[in-house]
């Protein structure tokens, strides 16, 4: 059988000298397992068996946490793929880019939010709204896509007039 | 049965941090600097190339630096820590058994794993980093830790290795021809103060140190060396380490960012470089029994007048408390102060570390003491883990800490702070 037995230390008593002033400590009787945490008691919550862990935006946003980085947007030639000026991008480094993926690209020394389009004379970086023209990547220029880019986080401001 | 060990190493770690997230640096001559814009630390092979060496005080070059427009950063350790705990994560999936070595290079045992042809495995490390964190790696395989270590230099220095050398597909012949072709210099423990040694016995080469004879080197130097040799030989002594066993002793000293004259300041210094290795001294969990003190100007400045000096103090028993140590540490800098100069650093180190299980009580400690040092130590902790580093200090550490470190050209926390991020243009 196997029991435990706890001691209870004695009340330290007030104004004592501040050696007694801790419970004694329990004393292990030989053969018996010592629990030296108190055990609280009362009625077992009838929802433990079903607790679940909270929901976490980094195990649903992140896919390969090492390859992972966040990066910060500015301009606005990528609304069309819902990519806003300030937005905040997932961009995961380790994601085979291909044609038609969004990326971050690195075009003559700079950071570009763009999509990447094989054609037939090359490379094309498209950009996804109207007023803003796409990047044809010639034999002059130089480009290295830096990651793919997988979730766009975008605050929503409460207090932006809609345009009907 | 033979083991078979990587050392994966960075190539020019912090450089090539930096690059990953501005990119304008590749392809120029990068330099980063100590703490306080002191010296070079890391040089991109541009700056190699230039007959730049490690270590060198960045005044010293500062013309060279203009003539070949080198960019100079100071160090970012917060995002050199951050690339290098991705780094190891990755190249711990490759491996059961990985030892991280420094920041930059850590050991995998890939014995059981040679079927898999390792000089591909290793192509596989290296196209893994460089793809996920844009790093690029070199990578050195054998029997031995320090014969891998050999391996990884030689896939550095040897472009034909294309970064991956693995000694364990060389025969003895060529191995030993191109042992022959390396200085003894470069392996594991052999320092500057040791080789201009071995080389006047003779001993020149890789290949030489290996057929040493083990008696007369253990003689003239250590059985650390003789390990070292039958290393050499492919027999493996040294075993890798999954935990790093504590620090036997703990340092924290830094440069100025100007010099100080007086005492409240260097006391300030002194406070606050006690109280962070006390933080380390607890994260360890371990009671420090001594701590020594120094200060010294500047050697640099030839001209000035110089003043050296250093105190050991003892504990009454040993102590991981934060106002014990300062204690200890502010009497030991009282002695050796000496008015007059321009101190350019101070430092503590604190030494005798024991377990803290292993604590004895004296009959003049007062376990109620003991117990209330403690909470307030691991609530300090705690607040400044969440809170920032200083958050609550001690009192003694100064407010404004004008001799603080400079780090005028630091780049931004990328991975780090939400503030500091890349930005792209869309």
């Amino acid at each position: 059988m196997n029991s435990t037995v706890r001691m209870e230390g004695c009340r330290p008593f007030q104004g004592g000298p501040s050696f007694f002033s801790q419970p004694l400590p329990a004393i292990p009787l030989p053969g018996f397992p010592l629990l030296t945490k108190a055990i609280p008691a009362g009625f077992p919550s009838p929802a433990d068996d079903y607790a679940e862990e909270r929901i976490d935006l980094n195990n649903h946003l992140i896919e390969h946490k090492e390859a992972t980085f966040f990066v910060k947007v500015e301009g606005s030639s990528m609304t069309g793929f819902g990519i806003h000026d300030g937005d905040l991008l997932v961009v995961d480094r380790s994601v085979q880019p291909e044609d038609r993926s969004v990326v971050v690209a690195v075009v003559d020394g700079e950071f570009t939010i763009k999509q990447l389009c094989r054609i037939p004379d090359g490379i094309l970086l498209r950009a996804g709204s109207q007023a803003h023209s796409d990047i044809l990547i010639n034999g002059d220029q130089t480009l290295a896509v830096w990651g793919v880019v997988r979730w766009s986080i975008h605050k929503v401001d409460s207090c932006l007039a809609l345009s009907r | 049965m033979p083991r078979t060990l990587a050392l994966i190493d960075c190539n020019n770690f912090y450089v090539s941090c930096e690059r990953v997230f501005n990119p304008r640096l590749i392809g120029r001559p990068v330099v980063v600097l100590s703490n306080n814009d002191g010296c070079v630390v890391a040089r991109s092979n541009e700056v190699k190339a230039l007959g730049v060496r490690m270590g060198v005080p960045w005044f010293q070059i500062k013309d060279l630096a203009k003539k070949h427009g080198i960019i100079a950063l100071s160090s970012n350790y917060a995002l050199y820590a951050d690339m290098s705990n991705r780094v190891m994560s990755l190249l711990s999936s490759f491996s059961p058994d990985q030892e991280v070595y420094s920041i930059d290079e850590c050991f995998l045992d890939l014995t059981g794993l040679e079927h898999l042809g390792l000089a591909d495995y290793g192509q596989g490390f290296r196209e893994t980093i460089q793809r996920h964190v844009g790093l690029p790696v070199c990578v050195g395989m054998a029997t031995t830790k320090t014969l891998a270590k050999l391996a990884n230099h030689v896939a550095k220095k040897r472009p034909e290795f294309n970064a991956v050398c693995d000694f364990t597909g060389l025969d003895t012949h060529a191995l030993d021809q191109l042992l022959g072709q390396i200085e003894v210099g470069e392996v594991w423990g052999v320092g500057p103060r040791i080789s201009p040694r071995l080389q006047h016995m003779g001993i020149m080469t890789v290949l030489n140190l290996k057929n040493a004879p083990r008696g007369k080197i253990r003689q003239q130097f250590s059985v650390v060396m003789e390990r070292t040799i039958a290393e050499l030989n492919g027999e493996s002594c040294i075993a890798l380490e999954d935990v790093a066993p504590p620090k036997q002793q703990i340092m924290s000293s830094r440069s100025f960012g100007v010099p100080v004259f007086d005492l409240a300041e260097l006391q300030q210094s002194v406070a606050s470089y006690t109280a962070r290795a006390a933080v380390k001294l607890r994260n360890q969990a371990s009671l420090a029994g001594v701590i020594q003190v120094y200060i010294r100007t500047s050697p640099f400045k030839e001209k000035e007048p110089q003043y050296s000096q250093g105190v050991t103090v003892p504990l009454a028993f040993p102590t991981s408390d934060s106002r014990t140590l300062v204690g200890a540490a502010l009497a030991g800098l009282k002695r050796i102060f000496r008015p007059g100069f321009a101190y350019a650093k101070s430092g503590i180190i604190l030494m005798n570390l024991i377990p803290e299980d292993r604590r004895e009580l004296t009959l003049f400690d007062d376990p109620v003491q003991l117990g209330r040092s403690n909470a307030l130590m691991s609530v300090m902790d705690r607040i400044n883990r969440n809170f920032g580093k200083g958050a609550v200090r001690l009192f003694g550490e100064g407010a404004d800490q004008r001799w603080k470190m400079r780090t005028g050209n630091r780049s931004p926390n990328y991975t780090t702070r939400i503030s500091d991020l890349v930005v792209a243009k869309a």
